[in-house]
């Protein structure tokens, strides 16, 4: 059975009806739905165990804290971390993006570099923008190729002993591209460089493995694979953690204080300030727990044979322009088009009317839009629950659609 | 007859925009983004004695914030230049007779403030 086929039921949005039609939602990237089990594993937290976490002395904040250190254990096996202390909690792949580029902006000095790629979202552009500019450091991009892959040679021009951090996606959420992570920490790591990893398309749709990756950071979502909004995780590898002095202060991040100093907790919660997002834990522990019974190999080869479908049937359409690697290449599970004549939030608004939901404009990518030569694009993007059904509708509605306006 | 989202008078305007173009002798120019899609909108005002003789627009724009501009293009023209700037959202929603929504207002506006611009120049 098709993994849709095995999933549409868990999801009860999908029932939903939009303009008339049943929702064809092919706006996964952005956000994607969430199973029944992960909003009934929350309701149920909040019905019956909620409390703060960690000093809470009595029965609910033991059940709180044992269920939201249960999720730090979920996601150390899910990324395949050497350690449960390297899995640091956030509020999202912004979030975890900022506080790296904070904390390690802390110990960088004038004519430092830091090199970024031209696919970057915004937010693992704008950090490092704020850091190069404080601290009067370089802020450097790999350049990327006409086939949606990134200048290694320019790569290995632009690393240098200055360079002490390299940040890049490993999976583009414009074009689809898969970045050869492993490959490009090595040549880092050869220049002394640290290295940050947005993982937040990634996530949701590759097996991850971070002892194979061998990157210092990875940051990622939990709402892009399956989970609640408002929780994110940050990876780091714990040699490097241990030696980074805190980013933000507050509770849960000491161990004790006075009026002049203080004395960080240990890991990870020296970087958990405040209390966290408790029953967004326990939903990701349960979104967790969905993709691993559907296993992220089959996850990952479902998206892509209905990205490769929507490539070829968006590219075979007369005036539209697919962008990203070509057939045959693997990709991510989005899918950006531009129609010749249209503008992209147009396109979205017009597929809106017919239930299809997709995601129109730059994509917090400016940079890359300019390399493109376009103001935006039109961007499908994939879940576990979509199906080759939805490809074929959208497809079908973009072929008619220059007709409409 | 309820309100459509791309109304006659906006596919009217965005196919066939009867104010776009430049505008060489302009007394006053300016130009800006919208940051929720990257749409740019570029004025050109050319004001007499205190009277809007002309209005063009360029730029990047979808079909709702072209017909914008080309409205409020149209309604600038021929008013004195504080009456041209104190030009509104209704105004122009009134000729484009679409149902818009709040997510594509900022479509509709940024025209109104690019030409407010123009004329503060």
């Amino acid at each position: 059975m098709r993994l849709d086929e095995t999933t549409r039921g868990d999801f009860p949005i999908l029932e939903r009806v939009v303009n008339g039609r049943r929702l064809v939602y092919l706006d996964s990237a952005a956000s994607s739905q969430r199973p029944r089990t992960v909003i009934e594993a929350m309701t149920r937290y909040y019905e019956r165990s909620h409390a703060n976490v960690h000093r809470s002395i009595h029965t609910l904040g033991e059940e709180a804290t044992e269920l939201y250190e249960l999720a730090r254990d979920r996601v150390q096996r899910f990324i395949g971390a050497a350690a449960r202390e390297e899995v640091v909690f956030t509020r999202g792949t912004t979030d975890g993006l900022g506080l790296v580029a904070e904390t390690i902006g802390r110990t960088l000095r004038a004519g430092d570099e830091i090199i970024v790629t031209e696919v970057e979202h915004h937010s693992n552009l704008i950090p490092w923008q704020l850091v190069a500019r404080d601290r009067g450091a370089q802020l450097k991009a790999v350049p990327v190729l006409a086939d949606g892959s990134l200048d290694l040679q320019a790569l290995d021009r632009l690393l240098s002993p200055r360079t002490r951090v390299v940040a890049f996606a490993h999976v583009s959420n414009v074009l689809g591209t898969i970045i050869p992570v492993a490959e490009i920490v090595r040549r880092a790591r050869t220049a002394g460089a640290l290295t940050v990893v947005d993982g937040a398309q990634a996530a949701p749709h590759l097996r991850l493995d971070m002892s194979a990756l061998g990157c210092d950071f990875y940051v990622f979502s939990s709402h892009k694979m399956l989970g609640p909004t408002g929780i994110g995780v940050l990876y780091g590898r714990r040699a490097v953690l241990d030696s980074l002095e805190p980013g933000r202060g507050g509770s849960e991040m000491i161990k004790e204080v006075w009026i002049d100093h203080a004395q960080w907790n240990d890991l990870p919660w020296r970087f958990e300030p405040g209390t966290p997002p408790i029953a967004e834990a326990v939903g990701l522990t349960a979104a967790i727990e969905y993709l691993e019974k559907l296993g992220m190999d089959r996850v990952a080869e479902h998206e892509g044979a209905l990205a490769a479908r929507a490539v070829k049937g968006l590219g075979a359409l007369p005036g539209v322009r697919v962008f990203g690697p070509p057939v045959g290449v693997p990709r991510g599970a989005v899918v950006a088009f531009a129609i010749e004549g249209l503008h992209p939030h147009d396109v979205a608004a017009l597929l809106d009317a017919e239930g299809i939901a997709v995601r129109a404009g730059h994509h917090c990518a400016m940079p890359l839009m300019r390399c493109l030569g376009v103001v935006g694009t039109s961007r499908a993007s994939f879940s576990v629950y979509s199906g080759p059904d939805e490809v074929d509708v959208l497809v079908d509605a973009v072929a008619g659609l220059r007709s409409k306006l | 007859m309820t309100a459509v989202l791309y109304s006659d008078a906006i596919r009217e305007r965005w196919r066939r925009p009867r104010h776009r173009g430049d505008l060489p002798g302009a007394t006053g120019t300016a130009e800006d983004v919208n940051p929720l899609c990257g749409d740019r909108v570029r004025f050109a005002v050319q004001v007499n004695d205190g009277t809007v003789a002309a209005a063009r627009f360029t730029g990047d724009s979808c079909a709702i914030c072209t017909a914008s501009a080309d409205v409020t293009a149209e309604l600038a023209t021929g008013r004195p230049a504080a009456e041209a700037a104190k030009l509104g959202t209704e105004d122009v929603l009134e000729v484009l007779r679409a149902d818009v929504r709040p997510t594509r207002m900022r479509c509709v506006t940024l025209p109104l403030s690019v030409l407010g611009m123009a004329l503060a120049r």
